[in-house]
């Protein structure tokens, strides 16, 4: 991993990929939660987690800690490495008592996989349709795409490291798929 | 006789690595860098096939993917044959397997070879003719007649163990084609800073260079040129070089399709590879630089083994170092066949007369032949060959001013070459949906205005001579790359010498002294179609050039024509007395050449073939040896037999076990939506038939949801977590239809409402626990809720915790017992399913599937959507009025609900029904009539919906929608069936516990 | 596989990121039981189906999850323009127009 963030591998679990060109991990668990409503929603709801949510289409603001992607004109995702899910969905929901919104908890509805090294954007490419070029998805971008049959949140966090999101009945087919196509990476 | 037509230097063959392979199981040899044709021709093997029809002994014709005789079956293993490789594009390995086809029982001898003696039966149209009649023949005679002797080629038998890639690539510049427009049009691009793919179908890159053994290129060989091209591309890392790769699917908006081929090339390929890669490629600009195509010469028994284009004897000697024959003959009407005669004659073969159907050739490439002292015939038409399966000699002719031909006499030779002239390749250009333009100089259809970002280089748009090439190929790449940047530049056209655009070329069927009726001259060798078949066609009314290719099969080859569509074109425009472009052209279309199937399917296959949905606690079921169901993509446990047990008597005990004590299931797939925000209740109330705005929180309803046209589309549990937020329950194949029907709703009728969905389905794992001992098996787990009715009575919802787990737990039921839904996070699940298991089974109780849970349900009458329903059901069909708010002004569908046709009588209705014999168990399905005998026709009374047999009942029983059944409760009807006319009764759809007194206990 | 434009993500993604959602601008009625059968029906049933330009509603499905309208050609398969929700229908004769140029 080149820079913190709020994802990191998850300690317990044996790299799905580890190859010298790309790596895959499961990232370790982490509170989600899907922030729905208007730019005051938003700005509260920042307040309350400690980034300003981003209003601009497909972009994302991050820290060690805090992420906040938007998927949509009306829908950030959050993530969040804390202990207390509750009581961070209180605080949330506290700092939006008087704006209409929905605050739901979705922590355990998605699994996220972390895909980093050179050859990261060339294994996605089995599977995502996006041009991964830096002019066309910089560093930073966040979009809800399909993987294969599946629909996956993806975001560049670094030029070399992606970040896969996915409901996670999908994740199985998500990882069987990245695999196959790594194989040829151990091709001599 | 090894390599005894192989030249004695040259060549881009490694001499040093010889390479053993068999052909129809005789063993041969040819060197590293060979194809299988040049590696037969070197080893004086021209025959390779017989044709589709007749069985006719064919040769290699051409050099390239057009090739439509030289087709074989390669075997890797047994089972995995894969068959129609077009021999000049097979290349050879150590131990390379390969079968002619279309043969039986060998190449040499063929007894199918009858049916050319029969010739004069197998004209244009044989199949529509003769199969016609009669009708009872089609079944049982003609067709497998006719697929024992149609198709080329043995599809493979066992799967396929070979793995495909896919790969989604962008590029600024996609050049297809690496001949010297392709590279010059690459080098181009890449020099204006554009990320660039290069794309060709051939093993190595430089096309028409790497066999060009005279012209200089800034000082260099043609071929040393394009290898320092490539070599400077292959540095540059935006720009990725494909070898063995076809552009073979142009489509909308630029996104072209090509097909890798990895490993066929290989002896032994490494295991992690694939064999091929689908690239789906997205160019912001194309450029096709895909050549032209030789065209034969279309003379009496130009199909003869050992006659084969002029380009490609040249190809194979300069490239292969592999001789056509010893003593040729060329005949052609084109001045590019006269290099090939210069370039033989180089190499030492004996060139016996180049017949050129031109009066008096002239230009640099007749003085060259000239000067090297071949012999030149002007006026001059090849009219016949000799030879069984190899060309002997060729008949010539003098063609006189009035178009009449007289003998000249015989030529021996055992190889002819031809060249017809050339035609410009618009494949790619036609698929893109340009329409191609006639062009009268030319002689030839070229690419017309571009429909999308694309522009052709190079003779495949009527360019020819190589100089004029490579600046038309700069040309493209710098127009290419100035569409997507400012910053293009077009590189100096290197000077040239030699490599002279050559003149001339003939279309149609050629002049010649034989009797009309005794010799055919093919157009299309592939599928056997000869000039007379074409002018047979015209006169039998067919004057489109699209119905004479669907009549006589021309151009249906696996090059699509590119070879004989022209020839073709001529033949019928002369017959129509019609000029060329007034008969138009046929369309081509994807895939350029045939691409695999496992291409096309790439990794979507078995397992990976859509995704498989499992939930957090199915491994728990598979240990318990559960048989899993498909529900849309998820596995749902179906059953859980003991050892020894069947189907029906694990389904009896599980639903005795839910009934008597308790019952454990896994409700983890049904679809759930969070409906959060001020106007949740307002926004529900509009969805769903019931009301919902006086819903106490902590409270369930069951709700039906219609679509506009008043048919119920899902029904589900909602729960109210708190005033503003509610969890929503949708049956498991309905979760996504139901949630794309709400945001569209929300989103654009009624966007004023405060309210949002967000998908829970997988937030929550859902543990079912249901049956009289329900509440005891969960108490002793749960903390912060009082579970005693009272407190927590039927259709509620309280937040707690159960084995230190926050949960949203339900009361309900869909057994009819009294019962839990216990929801908690989806990565907890398993954790305190195997907490509530042990207390189950300390109970006595049981794991049920969805089997039990179908039965349990229709045992209480209650409906499952897509079962009873079928999109045409609405509420009161089902006896579900009550559901439907008497008092609301409005919600999805309401209006329907008041049309004619809704409230009119005779529709049907959910029923019970239920058997005379109780130990016959309906089919699901089955058609329901009045009478026991009903005449023919008569309209069934309705169906069976659901059918079990009922442990509870010790009995059969069934759901059915019958006409007015509500009205007929008493009467009894008929099911027919296969075995015979079932007698049933129709009886209230609740078989037990009416008054729900278990429920709420 | 067309491309079509997102008017919300401002991106053009692969068609198989949307969902095409039927004809744009008809509207439910706001009152449903005051509409005879014939208006009823007309509301469910009754689509224009034109040779040429066409408004359609099309939903971001695998993207941003908005639906958003786009003019249509049907005889070349072209997206001539995208618009959000809420927003007026372009003047499709001035659409033909500029096209024509």
């Amino acid at each position: 991993m080149p820079e913190k963030s709020v994802y990191s591998a998850n300690a317990d679990l044996a790299p799905i990929i580890a190859t010298s060109r790309v790596r895959v991990a499961e990232a370790a668990p982490l509170i989600r939660f899907s922030l729905r409503g208007g730019e005051a929603a938003a700005s509260h709801a920042g307040t309350a987690v400690g980034v300003s949510l981003p209003l601009e289409p497909l972009t994302s603001i991050a820290t060690d800690k805090v992420a906040a992607f938007w998927l949509g004109p009306d829908e950030w995702n959050l993530v969040i490495q804390d202990d207390d899910a509750r009581a961070m969905f209180e605080r949330v929901e506290t700092a939006l008592a008087d704006t209409p919104h929905s605050l739901v908890d979705v922590s355990d509805r998605n699994r996220a996989l972390i895909i980093s090294g050179r050859k990261a954007a060339w294994l996605l490419n089995s599977q995502v349709f996006l041009d991964f070029d830096e002019a066309s998805f910089p560093v930073g971008m966040v979009t809800r795409t399909l993987f294969g049959k599946a629909e996956i949140m993806l975001w560049r966090q670094a030029e070399d490291t992606f970040v896969i999101e996915a409901w996670r009945s999908f994740m199985p087919y998500v990882i069987e798929l990245l695999q196959e196509a790594s194989r040829e990476l151990e091709a001599a | 006789m090894t390599h005894e037509f192989r030249t004695s230097a040259g060549g881009r063959i490694d001499r040093s690595s010889p390479v053993e392979f068999t052909f129809d199981g005789k063993s041969y040899q040819g060197f590293a860098g060979d194809t299988l044709a040049s590696a037969l021709l070197a080893n004086g093997v021209h025959l390779v096939g017989r044709s589709y029809k007749y069985h006719r002994p064919r040769g290699i014709v051409t050099a390239g993917s057009e090739e439509p005789n030289a087709l074989v079956g390669i075997a890797r293993e047994k089972g995995q044959n894969t068959p129609n490789l077009r021999a000049p594009q097979v290349e050879i390995y150590q131990g390379l397997n390969a079968e002619s086809q279309n043969r039986f029982p060998s190449l040499s001898f063929d007894i199918g070879a009858v049916n050319d003696l029969l010739s004069p039966l197998f004209v244009a149209g044989f199949y529509y003719k003769t199969f016609m009649w009669p009708r009872s023949f089609w079944q049982r005679v003609y067709e497998p007649f006719i697929r024992s002797a149609a198709g080329l080629g043995k599809a493979p038998t066992d799967p396929d163990k070979d793995r495909y890639a896919n790969y989604y690539a962008h590029c600024d510049v996609l050049v297809i084609g690496s001949g010297p427009a392709g590279l010059a049009a690459a080098n181009a691009a890449a020099q204006s800073g554009a990320r660039v793919i290069l794309c060709d179908e051939q093993a190595e890159l430089g096309g028409s260079l790497l066999h060009d053994a005279t012209s200089m290129i800034d000082g260099k060989s043609a071929a040393d040129w394009a290898s320092e091209t490539i070599k400077a591309l292959s540095e540059n890392d935006r720009v990725t070089l494909l070898p063995r790769t076809t552009g073979f699917g142009y489509y909308a908006q630029n996104f072209v399709a090509l097909a890798e081929r990895v490993t066929d090339h290989l002896a032994n390929p490494d295991q992690s590879l694939p064999r091929e890669r689908l690239w789906q490629v997205r160019a912001k600009e194309v450029v096709i630089a895909t050549g032209a195509i030789e065209r034969p010469l279309v003379f009496p028994e130009n199909d003869r083994p050992g006659v084969m284009m002029a380009e490609a004897g040249r190809i194979y000697l300069n490239r292969y170092g592999a001789m056509a024959g010893k003593r040729v003959v060329i005949a052609t009407a084109c001045d590019t066949a006269y290099r090939t005669a210069v370039d033989l004659k180089a190499a030492g073969v004996d060139v016996a007369v180049i017949a050129d159907l031109r009066p008096e050739p002239v230009g640099v490439h007749v003085d060259a032949a000239r000067s090297a002292g071949i012999r030149v015939e002007g006026a001059c038409v090849v009219t016949g060959t000799k030879g069984r399966l190899r060309v002997k000699s060729a008949r010539l002719g003098r063609i006189r001013p009035d178009g009449s031909v007289t003998v000249m006499g015989e030529e021996a030779c055992d190889s002819l070459l031809m060249s017809g002239g050339w035609t410009p390749n618009v494949s790619l250009y036609s698929q893109s949906r340009g329409k191609v333009v006639w062009d009268e100089e030319a002689g030839a259809y070229l690419p017309g205005p571009s429909v999308q970002h694309e522009r052709s280089a190079g003779s495949c748009h009527g360019v020819y001579g190589l100089h004029a090439v490579l600046e038309d190929g700069y040309r493209a790449g710098e127009s290419a790359a100035r569409a997507v940047s400012s910053a293009a530049k077009r590189p100096e056209t290197p000077s040239v010498s030699g490599g002279e655009a050559g003149a001339g070329g003939t279309l149609g069927a050629l002049p010649h002294d034989r009797d009309p009726s005794r010799v055919r001259a093919f157009i299309d060798f592939q599928n056997d179609v000869t000039a007379k078949d074409v002018k047979l066609a015209v006169r039998e009314g067919f004057h489109s050039i699209e119905h004479i290719k669907r009549y006589t099969t021309t151009g249906m080859a696996t090059d699509q024509g590119r070879l004989s569509n022209m020839n073709a074109l001529s033949v019928a425009s002369k017959s129509l007395e019609k000029p060329i472009p007034q008969v138009g052209l046929t369309t081509f279309r994807q895939p350029y050449t045939p691409v695999t199937f496992g291409t096309f399917a790439t990794t979507a296959r078995g397992e990976a073939f859509d995704p498989v949905r499992r939930t957090p606690m199915h491994d728990w079921a598979v240990e318990k040896g559960a048989e899993f169901e498909d529900v849309s993509l998820w596995k749902r446990a179906w059953y859980f037999p003991r050892p020894g047990e069947s189907m029906h008597e694990a389904v009896a005990r599980e639903c005795a076990t839910v009934r008597e004590s308790v019952g454990i299931f896994d409700a983890s797939t049904l679809g759930k939506i969070e409906v959060v925000g001020p106007d949740a209740a307002e926004f529900l109330n509009r969805v769903y038939t019931n009301p919902f705005l006086k819903l106490g929180v902590g409270r369930l309803r069951y709700g039906i949801m219609l679509s506009e046209a008043g048919f119920i589309m899902d029904d589900g549990v909602v729960g109210r977590i708190a005033e503003d937020r509610f969890h929503v329950t949708t049956t498991t194949g309905g979760a996504p239809r139901v949630l794309a029907h709400l945001e569209d709703y929300l989103q654009t009728e009624w966007p004023d409402l405060n309210v949002w969905l967000t998908s829970t389905t997988e937030q929550w794992a859902v543990i079912a626990v249901q049956g009289p001992r329900a509440r005891d098996v969960i108490a002793p787990l749960v903390e912060g809720i009082d579970l005693s009715t009272e407190s927590m009575p039927h259709m509620s919802v309280r937040e707690g915790r159960i084995c230190g787990v926050p949960t949203r737990l339900f009361r309900m039921s869909f057994t009819g017992e009294a019962g839990y839904e216990i929801n908690v996070p989806a990565s907890r699940g398993r954790e305190v399913w195997d907490a509530v298991w042990k207390n189950v089974e300390a109970a006595g109780g049981a794991p049920y599937g969805t089997e039990t849970m179908h039965v349990l349900r229709a045992e209480k009458g209650y409906i499952i959507v897509g079962q009873e329903t079928d999109g045409t059901v609405v509420p009161n069909d089902v006896g579900m009025d009550w559901a439907v708010g008497k008092k609301k002004a409005d919600f999805i569908g309401i209006r329907s609900l008041t049309r004619p046709d809704i409230v009119a009588a005779g529709r049907k209705q959910l029923v019970g029904v239920l058997t005379k014999d109780p130990k016959v168990i309906l089919e699901e399905g089955a058609q329901i009539t009045a009478e026991a005998s009903p005449a023919l026709k008569t309209p069934a009374l309705g169906h069976v919906t659901s059918s079990y047999y009922s442990s509870a009942l010790g009995r059969s029983m069934a759901l059915a929608m019958i006409a007015d059944g509500r009205d007929r409760i008493g009467d009894t009807i008929y099911v027919p069936t296969a075995e015979g006319v079932v007698v049933v009764e129709i009886v209230s759809p609740v078989f037990y516990d009416a008054e729900g007194g278990k429920l709420v206990a | 596989m067309l491309l079509i434009s997102c008017p919300y993500c401002g991106v053009e993604r692969p068609e198989i990121e949307f969902r095409h959602a039927g004809e744009a601008h008809i509207a439910r009625p706001a009152e449903p039981s005051k509409l005879t059968d014939e208006e009823w029906a007309e509301y469910l049933y009754m689509r224009t189906n034109p040779k040429g330009l066409m408004a359609e509603r099309w939903r971001h499905t695998h993207g941003c999850g908005r639906f958003f309208n786009a003019i249509r050609d049907t005889v070349s398969d072209k997206f001539v323009t995208v618009y959000k929700m809420g927003e007026a229908k372009p003047d499709l004769d001035q659409l033909l127009v500029e096209a024509a140029q």
